[in-house]
């Protein structure tokens, strides 16, 4: 029977409450039905709620509040329905989590989750469609998890939670309805293992990206073989720290690279892409400059016209491929 | 706005006489309070307060760099809370916190490497005066960020409520900390969960160079406690043995179950907010204050009730200030010779090495 990039996560946490005390889940939301989509549906009811714990209106107090448990002991899962409401919890994770371990001499673990989750379109507009994962990916110590398959958001999320480094973990409600058959839960997987992989291969030119955008590369290799474009399409998973090789060698061999990023392009993961691959392939490796699809930089829109603008879909990824091989 | 509301007896609003340093001047009441345990005391606050001298002097040298805010003048909350924090607790402190770490029975010679930025400190050099930590001793970190370690100290109530062996957490703020949003949710968070927290606010009127009475419409804290059904007790914190009676009334409510405690202890700075100047020229509302409150000392308020009560002589009490002042001199020469860390330490301590 096939699981749903909804119900694996719902997987994930059912795995970890189950198997593991130290493990609770708290944010707000978490009591209802329809906050946070199909990933956590009747856990409470399941495992009680004093493990899946719903909050007052305050992000800060309870990002910090599992940031203070799992500097005592404890293995909490932050999850905030949206990364836009999210950044009133930001000190806790960029100031506090990902910096305890360094200021304090590095024995000090704070084995923290944020789960925040990417809720956009059905015009919901500037406050409730944010990613910025690539401001998050700036941030030494802390690991950033960023899952485009069924498999990687339970198994992933797994490995996070067990780990010893505070993690923000990104989902997007966009992928909740792929499909996938999935294997027994692994948990001795350790994200330090986990590098970029290469989600089909090609030799005419490599298409980079992660979470949501990664779904349409995959899509539009599809399209691309059809008329007989071998594209190479790698998933990053994790962005922070980001372990680059896999993407250097690929670009070595197909000469031509597209990064692909459902977040703005200034100072965004698709530079560091591009930034990470020339700064090592001599320009001679290149046959044509690499290039950026991205958000346009600005705010979501609300209006259905815009919005259908705003986002790039399958389509676009194929016209810029197309494009950029039709460079010399 | 006091009056009818019985939620609101006690004034927990103003300070009153506590807010002015003409009052509680004279020498404490030692009631039954043991002996042995006062004499600790008065040891502890001397110790903090020949450890704050030395950092001093070393910033006005420039020997030590890093930002030392000086605890010199409120050392007494830190003495009284200790007296009943067991092991299995955990404590919170934050920019103002060498008080804090060594009331706990944090050693001198971790706390002055680690303000000289020492691989030997108790943050292996990594922190400096800021970050400090002591899990042995049950203070599990004082960061700078204004009120930062408010919801991180709730949260180590909400494990310890969890984890079921009657630990607590202790969360020290300043009354600058109050106006940070994040004090309110973590109030009301503990509230909620009636978690086994104590908040102690240790009111010393200012916040860097600003006094309350410029940065909020009242000066007492309490109020917050009470709209955030929170217990509360205000106390003179430059009175060691009432910041102990408190603490300890404190404490076993919020050990046996009964929700989260504030106490609110007030309490005046010597030095500025930074540094080891006075910096009387510097804050608002203080070149008027300053010397007045030096008379509300809480060292010398305490030892002159123990030499009226016949528990201190004049000459153990000099010895008491030789012994921690070579006690203190010695730390600081071992300190000054440690090495610093090692150059690998700038990247392998970002991550867990091993992730498992």
């Amino acid at each position: 029977m096939t699981t749903t990039y909804g119900q694996a996560i719902r997987d994930g946490f059912a795995f970890l409450l189950k198997n593991y005390p130290e493990t609770f889940a708290i944010g707000q939301g978490l009591w209802s039905p329809w906050y946070v989509g199909s990933s956590m549906t009747d856990l409470d009811k399941e495992f009680g709620k004093d493990r899946v714990i719903d909050t007052p209106v305050s992000e800060l107090a309870t990002t910090g509040v599992a940031v203070g448990a799992a500097l005592s002991g404890r293995r909490p899962i932050v999850v905030h329905p949206r990364v836009d409401f999210f950044l009133l919890g930001v000190d806790q994770l960029v100031n506090q989590a990902a910096k305890w371990r360094y200021m304090f001499g590095g024995d000090v673990d704070v084995p923290v989750v944020v789960r925040a989750i990417i809720n956009r379109g059905g015009e919901q507009g500037a406050q409730h469609s944010q990613a910025l994962h690539s401001w998050f990916a700036h941030v030494p110590g802390l690991r950033v998890v960023m899952p485009s398959t069924v498999a990687d958001a339970r198994d992933l999320l797994v490995a996070s939670a067990l780990g010893k480094d505070p993690v923000l973990f990104i989902d997007d409600r966009w992928l909740y309805d792929l499909e996938a058959l999935l294997p027994p839960i692994d948990p001795t997987l350790r994200l330090i293992d986990v590098e970029p992989r290469i989600e089909v291969f090609g030799s005419d030119l490599t298409l980079v990206a992660c979470s949501y955008s990664t779904q349409l590369c995959r899509l539009a290799a599809e399209d691309l073989k059809k008329n007989g474009i071998g594209a190479e399409v790698i998933d990053l998973r994790i962005i922070n720290p980001l372990e680059r090789s896999v993407l250097i060698e690929s670009v070595r061999r197909t000469g031509r690279l597209l990064a692909v990023d459902g977040d703005w392009s200034t100072c965004g993961l698709a530079s560091e892409v591009i930034a990470s691959v020339v700064e090592k392939l001599p320009p001679s490796a290149l046959k044509v400059a690499p290039r950026r699809l991205t958000l346009p930089d600005a705010p979501a829109p609300t209006s259905r016209p815009l919005e259908k603008a705003y986002y790039f879909q399958k389509e676009d990824v194929v016209a810029a491929a197309m494009q950029l091989l039709g460079e010399k | 706005m006091v009056g009818t509301n019985p939620l609101m007896e006690p004034d927990a609003f103003h300070l009153g006489a506590l807010a002015d340093p003409l009052s509680f001047r004279e020498p404490i009441l030692l009631g039954d309070a043991n002996p042995m345990k006062l004499l600790h005391w008065l040891g502890q606050l001397i110790k903090i307060r020949c450890a704050e001298e030395k950092i001093g002097d070393e910033c006005a040298r420039a020997t030590i760099k890093c930002p030392c805010h000086l605890v010199i003048g409120q050392e007494a909350p830190a003495v009284g809370v200790a007296e009943h924090i067991r092991n299995g607790d955990r404590v919170f402190g934050a920019h103002r916190s060498h008080a804090h770490f060594l009331a706990l029975g944090g050693s001198l010679h971790l706390l002055l490497a680690e303000v000289l930025g020492k691989d030997t400190g108790c943050s292996r050099g990594m922190g400096g005066s800021m970050h400090l930590l002591d899990r042995k001793h049950n203070f599990f970190g004082s960061v700078p960020i204004v009120g930062a370690t408010v919801p991180i100290a709730t949260g180590a109530a909400l494990a310890a409520k969890m984890d079921g062996h009657g630990g607590i957490a202790v969360s020290y703020l300043g009354d600058g900390a109050t106006e940070e949003g994040v004090f309110h949710e973590s109030l009301n968070f503990a509230s909620v969960f009636k978690l086994p927290i104590l908040y102690v606010v240790e009111n010393n009127l200012f916040s860097s160079h600003l006094h309350i009475s410029l940065r909020q419409p009242f000066d007492s804290i309490c109020r917050f406690a009470v709209s955030n059904g929170v217990g509360w007790q205000r106390v003179d914190g430059n009175d060691t043995v009432a910041m102990a009676r408190a603490t300890e009334r404190a404490i076993n409510i919020a050990r046996c179950g009964g929700g989260p405690q504030l106490i609110e202890a007030v309490t005046y700075r010597w030095r500025g907010h930074v540094g080891h100047r006075e910096d009387n020229d510097v804050g608002v509302l203080r070149k008027e204050g300053l010397s007045e409150w030096k008379k509300r000392d809480p060292i010398a308020r305490l030892a002159t009730a123990m030499k009226t009560a016949e528990i201190l002589t004049e000459d153990r009490l000099n010895s008491i200030w030789a012994e921690s002042r070579a006690a203190v001199g010695l730390a600081w020469l071992s300190a000054v010779s440690d090495p610093y860390p090692p150059p690998t330490a700038l990247l392998d301590r970002v991550y867990a090495l091993a992730d498992r």
